[in-house]
């Protein structure tokens, strides 16, 4: 896989690139480290005649834009946003569906992206932290909620308690307390002000119900 | 164990649009192929490297397999449903509660968002050694590394134990027998109906698999019966934490009372065995009897008749023996 046809998220023109290119742009959006996620090719060999084969290259729905981009079989959903995508607002905190950290919306549902492979999402439609402001930069209301009333520390765990609140204020917007901790009860915070983080994301949902 | 092992291996993927593909792709790939519905039970297998498939075939296209149906009076629930479909869905609070609150119990919301009831039934042993890739019984070695003076077995069975001593981790399992679900499956031949009863089964039957389920085959429904719909029931997990934990004990039941005797009842216990527990015998003994104290006090003695626990879960005779008698007490979780 020497070259990877990438949407650049900026201009939305889809460019060429060389693998020397996509090294010093990786290295250059500061995940380095990571770099090693987007050459381990599949060695598996494409079984094009069989029903159900799978291409490579295929188009995500992410954050309302179409991103052409080229996606190993094994390769999960954490994977294919941050490091193919440059959504590094998604994290990785276990990488096996145990804190929540890496929780986004799949058609409206939060879910595990760590726990998704990319190809089975294709048809659905993806929103990451990324997607949550408007398109004028307007904060999300949980997001003004939690802004307002500073409910986070390290902020590792809060792009994912996020998805999780607003994808279960979406099916119940005017929850208790009680009843918006269980919703996001499938996320960690090893800060664990867990009280505060409620407050906040109960005044998120306050908003989210004026708006 | 929370080790992050970089990438997952290669391997071909497949999204097969029928039955009949999915199958063709099993039957091609043999023991190098891989069933995955929501992959919750999937993904530490394959990010742990222990299990190495050369295909995955992804039911997720299939049209059909997934939702909550209507039928004859109960309800058919296709495999691809995820659990919390099933938790939200009318018919099942109204009638068949016990499986709601069954499945409202598993894992997290996250995990109940994706998982399917297919997958929970279905779902491998979390024996820490089997799952960290220790070459034992029901790996195909030839010992067991719980069952050792020394082993990490808090977790594990105390009935039924037969060289493996892992135990059946499915919250919904427990719920299904109780309502007398049965399973529908495709074998490559035909398609089978199982009573949920006799889908899971012990190392004594095969000390590898957890189901009836042979390479090849496909859990495609489960149906519910209306014969228990609308009884008392009772559910209750016990685990260590409330979220992503699973049971250290479970209970289901569906009782029918005539006056106020026990006219009927179904009696299950998970997290004990390596296949869920229906008793058949504190059935028999509590039936016609008084829903009291003195008959609770039977049942609980009676369910652990036979009990083997291990070095470190003496502690699971006592929890079952409880739980069996809020069961047929029937304190909580009443027909709302
Ligand atoms: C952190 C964590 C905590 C959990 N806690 C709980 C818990 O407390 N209680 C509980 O009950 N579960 C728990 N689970 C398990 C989770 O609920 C199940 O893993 C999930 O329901 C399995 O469904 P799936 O569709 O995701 O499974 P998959 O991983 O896709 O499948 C599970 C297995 O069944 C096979 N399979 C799946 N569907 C079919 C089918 N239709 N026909 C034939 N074979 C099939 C697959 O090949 C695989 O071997 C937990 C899982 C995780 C990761
Ligand atoms: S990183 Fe996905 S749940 Fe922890
Ligand atoms: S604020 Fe630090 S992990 Fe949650």
């Amino acid at each position: 896989m020497a070259d990877h046809e990438l949407e650049d998220p900026g201009t939305s023109t889809p460019v060429k690139l060389s693998r020397r290119d996509v090294i010093k742009g990786v290295i250059a959006a500061g995940a380095a480290s990571s770099a090693s996620y987007l050459f381990r090719g599949s060695t598996a060999s494409a079984q094009a005649s069989a029903p159900g084969a799978v291409e490579r290259l295929i188009t995500l729905d992410v954050n309302g834009q179409q991103r052409r981009v080229d996606v190993m079989k094994q390769e999960t959903l954490a994977m294919t946003l941050r490091y193919k995508l440059g959504l590094t607002g998604t994290k990785l905190g276990c990488d096996r569906a145990e804190c929540g950290a890496c929780t986004v919306l799949i058609d409206d549902v939060p879910r595990y992206s760590c726990s998704i492979f990319t190809h089975t999402v294709r048809d659905k439609k993806i929103v990451t932290i990324e997607g949550l402001a408007g398109a004028n930069g307007k904060l999300h209301p949980v997001q003004q909620g939690v802004l307002d009333e500073q409910g986070f520390q390290c902020g590792f765990c809060t792009s994912g308690f996020l998805m999780a609140a607003v994808g279960f204020l979406k099916t119940n917007p005017n929850p208790t307390r009680a009843e918006l901790a269980h919703g996001v009860s499938g996320n960690l915070c090893r800060c664990m002000d867990y009280d505060k983080i409620l407050t906040a994301l109960m005044r998120g949902a306050e908003y989210m119900r004026k708006a | 164990m929370a080790v992050i092992r970089d990438v997952i291996p290669a391997f071909e993927l497949f999204q097969p649009a029928s039955i009949e593909d999915a199958q063709s792709l099993l039957a091609r790939y043999g023991p190098e192929g891989w069933v995955l519905a929501g992959g919750l039970d999937t993904f530490d297998w394959l990010a742990d490297r222990i299990k190495r498939p050369t295909a995955v075939v992804d039911l997720g296209q299939i049209k059909g397999l997934s939702g909550v149906r209507v039928v004859d009076g109960g309800l058919e629930i296709g495999a691809m449903t995820t659990l919390t479909e099933v938790v939200q869905h009318p018919v099942v609070r109204e009638k068949y509660r016990l499986l709601a609150e069954a499945a409202e119990a598993a894992a997290s919301p996250q995990i109940r968002n994706q998982g399917t009831i297919g997958g929970n039934v279905s779902q491998d042993a979390r024996c820490w050694y089997y799952r960290a890739g220790w070459p034992c019984y029901r790996a195909g070695g030839n010992i067991c590394y719980a069952d050792t003076p020394k082993g990490l077995n808090r977790e594990h069975a105390i009935l039924d134990a037969d060289r493996c001593v892992a135990v059946n981790p499915s919250d919904t399992a427990p719920a299904l027998i109780a309502l007398d679900a049965k399973m529908v499956i495709r074998t490559p031949k035909e398609e089978r109906v199982v009573d949920a009863e006799d889908y899971f089964i012990g190392p004594a039957t095969d000390i590898t698999r957890m189901t009836v389920l042979q390479p090849g085959d496909l859990l495609t429904a489960i149906r519910i019966p209306s014969t228990w719909a609308g009884a008392q029931f009772y559910f209750e997990k016990v685990r260590d934490r409330n979220v992503w934990d699973f049971a250290l004990v479970n209970v289901a039941s569906a009782t029918k009372v005539s006056g106020s005797a026990i006219g009927d009842v179904r009696l299950v216990v998970n997290g004990v065995a390596a296949h869920p527990v229906r008793l058949k015998a504190v059935e028999a003994a509590v039936t016609g009897k008084p829903r009291n104290e003195a008959t609770a006090e039977l049942a609980g003695q009676l369910a652990v008749q036979g009990a083997q626990p291990l070095q470190h879960n003496g502690y699971k005779v006592p929890l079952m023996t409880n739980l069996v008698k809020r069961a047929i007490r029937g304190v909580a979780g009443e027909a709302a």
